[in-house]
């Protein structure tokens, strides 16, 4: 299961692994900026890695890695090209473009790549598959394995979303809302890794480790973006919470009750100097705002310390900001914590329309009411809340819960 | 070694309570014994899969004809207390490996640490037509 990115230490290519996998998508972003065909050129790009892999280890490095590559698949593309000229006279033109010299302009086609693979033509699963392949480098059963799907199921879909780009324009333009739904791609990756949206496990963190990858990778480009910077302290800040909000069992453990010192401190330490930085830099967003909480829930040792005033605060800069109801729900609980379950709870009834029969909206009225002393109502709300999730630890969780209290 | 595929329904056990109802040690004490064959059944190799399933009440039944729209409705199933709870899937040496470890499963404890006593099919994978010559 776990997508290895370590070159195996026995084998005869140290480093080799890593430096195509870096190397993947700046080659692919070239060639297919070059050609204008991204199914086809991830063919060519596939043989040239198979060819480095092959002679490298035994002729040698080349001098410009990343040049050999782009020539090695530009040639393979045009062999094709020829090979398929008989049938369609068409493609004679592009067979007689010139392959690309040698030297290259040393320039990254990496965010470049991104941008296409998150297409807004493709829907968000497609993008995500499309993006771990490309961009990441991962392999097609290893996106396989992560979604707990057969590789056959998986390389249909890939091949689909390839075709569905077909003509669509790999101009890295200014749009900033080719850049949001970038973002927002990276961002549902982190999250399906983070707590999984099905399935027996909670974490599929290799998905999470890749999201982070990729958002560093993206801010190495763009880095005055402040919905950037805020997206990667976010995932840095919950990321650091991994280890410690699962028991022995795979069970959930919430915020306040999870053991702080397994917390990862150099994780705390760069999102909250990022999320400071991010916070401060315009255009304010979502990220940044949800960035900045997580800093505030990291920040401290001890659950009790929490500054519910301030989360208070930025939760309600959020829900001017989005209106999402899932933000309503989280400024009741901050609400609460501040001014007690009763606040909470009247902050909670306009949900019933907008979330009406969401398990969320029932949790949330369980820990109200056991906040309040309520132990039967809460238990209700939580028996409730257990027969409405599809996550199997966050059913065990409620149902616990709801046990407890009766 | 042999496929099998263990099934269990969400009922049928010899307590009436829904497990919503249990009280916390009680559901604890359940989930952990289930958990702990599942862990074993990993170490030593024989797992395949394991797949819980949601409540019957997110289940749905489709019938689609040639000349309509399909049908989703929410039932009828064969007994309404039967719905699927979850599968195990396994490889191992022998159908008598395979009734064991169902046995394990049927005794998770129930409330007051009785077993459960949940009965758990067992289905033999198809795996080439040489299964078929055996029916």
């Amino acid at each position: 299961m776990p997508i290895s990115k370590t070159s195996d230490p026995e084998g005869p290519s140290d480093g080799l692994e890593d430096l195509l996998r870096e190397l993947t998508p700046q080659v692919l972003g070239a060639v297919v900026r070059w050609s204008g065909d991204f199914a086809a050129a991830e063919d060519a790009v596939q043989e040239a890695l198979l060819a480095a892999a092959t002679t490298w280890p035994r002729d040698g490095r080349p001098d410009k890695p990343k040049a050999w590559l782009i020539q090695t698949a530009s040639r393979r593309l045009i062999d094709e090209v020829r090979r398929q000229q008989a049938r369609r006279r068409r493609e004679e033109r592009a067979a007689l473009r010139e392959v690309p010299a040698a030297d290259v302009e040393e320039h990254d086609d990496t965010l470049r790549l991104l941008f296409l693979c998150c297409h807004p033509v493709l829907t968000p699963a497609s993008a995500i598959a499309l993006t771990l392949r490309a961009v990441g480098g991962l392999t097609t059963a290893e996106i396989a394995t992560a979604y707990l799907v057969p590789e056959a199921t998986m390389a249909q879909r890939i091949s689909r979303a390839k075709q569905k780009l077909k003509g669509a324009s790999f101009e890295l333009d200014a749009d900033p809302e080719r850049l949001r739904n970038v973002l927002h791609v990276l961002y549902l990756m982190f999250n399906e890794g983070y707590t999984s949206t099905s399935g027996p496990e909670l974490h599929r963190s290799d998905l999470s480790t890749e999201a982070i990858r990729l958002t560093r990778a993206v801010r190495a480009q763009l880095s005055d973006d402040g919905q950037v910077a805020g997206l990667l302290a976010l995932m840095l800040l919950t990321d650091a919470r991994r280890v410690a909000r699962t028991g022995k069992g795979g069970e959930l453990i919430p915020l306040a009750e999870q053991d702080r010192s397994l917390w990862d401190r150099n994780h705390i330490a760069e999102g909250v100097a990022l999320a400071v930085e991010a916070f401060d830099t315009p255009p304010l967003g979502e990220y940044q705002i949800q960035a900045a909480i997580a800093a505030l829930h990291d920040e401290v040792d001890r659950a009790e310390d929490t500054d519910w005033p301030q989360i208070l605060a930025l939760y309600g800069l959020l829900e001017d900001l989005s209106g999402n109801p899932m933000v309503k729900l989280n400024r009741a609980i901050a609400a609460a914590m501040v001014d007690g379950p009763d606040a909470g709870l009247k902050l909670l009834e306009p949900l019933d329309d907008e979330l009406a029969g969401h398990y969320r909206l029932d949790a949330t009225r369980g820990h109200l009411y056991e906040m309040r002393g309520d132990d039967e109502t809460a238990a209700g709300h939580f028996r409730a809340a257990a027969r409405g999730t599809t996550s199997l630890p966050e059913r065990d969780y409620l149902m616990t819960k709801a046990a407890s209290l009766s | 070694m042999t496929k099998f595929m263990l099934l269990m329904n969400m009922d049928g056990g010899n307590c009436e309570t829904p497990m919503l109802e249990w009280d916390e040690a009680d559901m604890k004490a359940h989930m952990d014994h289930l958990g702990q064959g599942i862990e074993e059944l990993r170490q030593n190799g024989e797992l395949v899969e394991v797949m819980g399933l949601t409540w019957p009440s997110h289940a749905k039944v489709v019938r689609a004809a040639s000349v309509t729209a399909p049908v989703l409705t929410d039932g009828p199933y064969a007994e309404s207390k039967e719905v699927l709870a979850g599968y195990t899937m396994v490889d191992v040496e022998s159908e008598e490996r395979a009734y064991e470890i169902a046995a394990y499963q049927s005794a998770a404890p129930g409330p007051g640490g009785v077993p459960l006593e949940q009965p758990i099919e067992v289905r033999r994978v198809m795996e080439s037509d040489a299964d078929l010559q055996d029916f």
